[in-house]
């Protein structure tokens, strides 16, 4: 049976162009910094997919999302840098670096050791940042506004444009690439780890070194979402960047994408902004309840994530043709 | 001849459970031994040690001439020493197709190789004539967790020979096996691995597949070697029928063992 062809890569290219060029043209900036922030948490949460196709559930991924948004703030307070060139790529790097090191503590566990472990190294930075005066504390600081090769606007609203679509290129290249690493002979290491650590050592590849691989990269994305997303609110505090509730809403928004596709992180992390606004909009002190709801109707009813809904669909019409 | 495989005065303990006690064995290329001996003999556990899973408490394991002893599994597997399971170790949410090639890849591929396309056209041709070989062509696209027991068994030997090793451990190739299917079974497997040309350890517990297949059988108890001889000499000697057989087996006779060892040789 030859495999039918993989039509991942032209969609992303697509799907991207279009909510690109529609955002910009069309969308009110209310909606365009909601897709900012829903498309910064995608990045991390791509990460966080791979790690799922491999088995493991990280709650400390706000450690890296967190790093990143750090990074890009003290580059524009310490030294002045605010240009995305700079402190993005620094956001992923300084992420990834720390990834590497924690890497080897962590790619000896799994299962609730595996996330209970992440989730402790995120609490230790939490509790540093929010004890550092010099790092603002509890009520953290503002981030330099972005510039581009030197170039910036005064315009609020050129700025959020620029940045969503700095963020569709971004979030496009990603998706590629991620794409791209499953189909690898690294990437199907993921599923095949799930499935069996003892037979992936026996057929001669280290398991602990495929997962420290994905933790790394998975790091690396979390701190590019969290640069995107601290230049987009243009300040940083530990409540909204490193806090274990920002490892949680990270875990959220990967069931509820599923683990299907490298484009679901975008889509379900879209529908979580949105859930989440509207249900801040219409119940202001019970808002928690809906998205809690939302989490349970999906692991009831879509456990593979609304990804799983979109291919249903599609395979319904193909049946129906 | 040159050893392939040596083990030298290995010895393994649990706590106070001594599971192999002063193991020397030295195996030549395109030998086929077979390892023998009741539950707990220590079989299992040599395979362990030879492969990496288990490190012996004392002793030296060499690989023609090189010390592998305690040496990552992977590792081993590298340098050419490569295993199946009792209990078949392969990829159950995956079709057969789809667990050769993530072998195939893993074989194929190292350093940054391994960030090209897993499905290509060099691989996919490899694992179309690996299911030839082992006749489970028909089982393709099947998913590994809905195949037969025998299937399976020969889709994780079949993954443990992807990567062309110069020794194959096989860990119980017939348990869980029915008696109809374990010559056939057998019979694919030892074909396969004599165009190969590779050298053969395999524990088991059957006779019958012991006296057909083999050149030579060790036989364990309590840990230790009780008899290393052709298995002509091997399946009459007391120890082995007093504490691995128990007793004459069933269909087996002297003029067959004879028979049997002549079969393997050939």
């Amino acid at each position: 049976m030859e495999p039918s062809r993989d039509w991942t890569i032209p969609g992303l290219t697509i799907g991207f162009a279009i909510v690109a060029v529609s955002g910009a043209v069309f969308l009110p900036d209310w909606l365009l910094n909601q897709m900012v922030i829903s498309f910064s948490r995608a990045l991390a949460v791509v990460g966080l997919m791979v790690l799922w196709r491999t088995g493991l559930v990280s709650f400390g991924h706000a450690l890296y999302f967190g790093l990143g948004a750090y990074t890009v703030a003290l580059l524009g307070k310490e030294f002045g840098v605010s240009d995305v060139l700079i402190t993005l790529p620094a956001a992923a790097l300084a992420s990834a670096a720390v990834g590497v090191g924690l890497g080897f503590i962590i790619r000896k566990y799994r299962e609730i050791f595996f996330a209970m472990l992440s989730l402790a190294f995120s609490m230790v930075l939490y509790g540093i940042v929010v004890k550092t005066e010099a790092l603002g504390s509890t009520d953290g600081f503002s981030v330099l506004s972005p510039t581009l090769l030197g170039m910036s606007s005064d315009d609020a609203g050129v700025t959020l444009v620029s940045l969503f679509l700095g963020l569709c290129l971004v979030g496009w290249a990603v998706a590629v690439l991620v794409h791209r690493y499953l189909k690898s002979v690294l990437g199907s290491l993921t599923t095949a780890i799930r499935d069996n650590e003892i037979r992936v050592e026996y057929l001669g590849y280290s398991v602990a070194e495929a997962i420290h691989g994905k933790y790394v990269m998975s790091a690396a994305l979390a701190g590019l979402g969290g640069g995107f997303l601290a230049i987009s609110l243009g300040q940083v505090d530990p409540d909204s960047m490193i806090n274990w509730t920002v490892s949680g809403e990270l875990v959220f928004v990967t069931i509820l994408s599923g683990p299907g596709s490298v484009a679901a992180p975008f889509i379900g992390s879209l529908i979580f902004e949105l859930i989440r606004t509207y249900a801040f909009e219409w119940l202001p002190y019970a808002w928690q309840l809906i998205v809690g709801a939302t989490l349970l109707i999906i692991i009831f009813f879509l456990p593979d994530g609304v990804w799983s809904l979109i291919t249903r669909l599609a395979a319904g019409r193909g049946d129906k043709r | 001849m040159t050893a392939i495989l040596e083990a030298r005065e290995i010895n393994k303990t649990f706590g106070a459970v001594t599971a192999a006690k002063d193991i020397n064995i030295s195996v030549v290329e395109h030998e086929i031994v077979g390892i023998i001996g009741a539950n707990g003999a220590g079989k299992t556990t040599f395979v362990n040690m030879v492969t990496g899973w288990l490190r012996p408490s004392t002793g030296q394991i060499l690989f023609e001439g090189r010390d592998i002893t305690g040496m990552a599994p992977r590792r081993i597997t590298r340098l050419g020493i490569c295993r199946s399971f009792q209990v078949a170790q392969v990829f159950m949410t995956m079709t057969v197709f789809d667990n050769l090639m993530i072998a195939l890849g893993i074989a194929e591929s190292r350093g940054l190789l391994a960030l090209l396309p897993l499905r290509r056209g060099d691989l996919e041709a490899r694992a179309d004539a690996i299911l030839q070989r082992y006749q489970i062509v028909e089982y393709r696209d099947q998913v590994s967790s809905t195949l037969p027991q025998g299937v399976r068994k020969l889709l994780d030997i079949a993954m443990a020979m992807v990567a062309r090793p110069r020794i194959l451990l096989l860990d119980e190739p017939t348990s869980g096996i029915s008696v109809e299917e374990k010559f056939g079974l057998m019979d694919i497997v030892m074909g396969a691995l004599k165009d190969e040309g590779v050298t053969v350890l395999f524990v088991e517990h059957d006779m019958e597949i012991v006296e057909r297949y083999v050149s030579r059988v060790i036989a364990f108890y309590q840990g230790e070697i009780i008899c290393d001889a052709a298995p002509a000499e091997a399946l009459v000697d007391p120890k082995v029928k007093e504490f691995v057989i128990g007793g004459e087996p069933q269909g087996w006779s002297t003029h067959d063992t004879a028979g049997a060892g002549e079969r393997a040789d050939a």
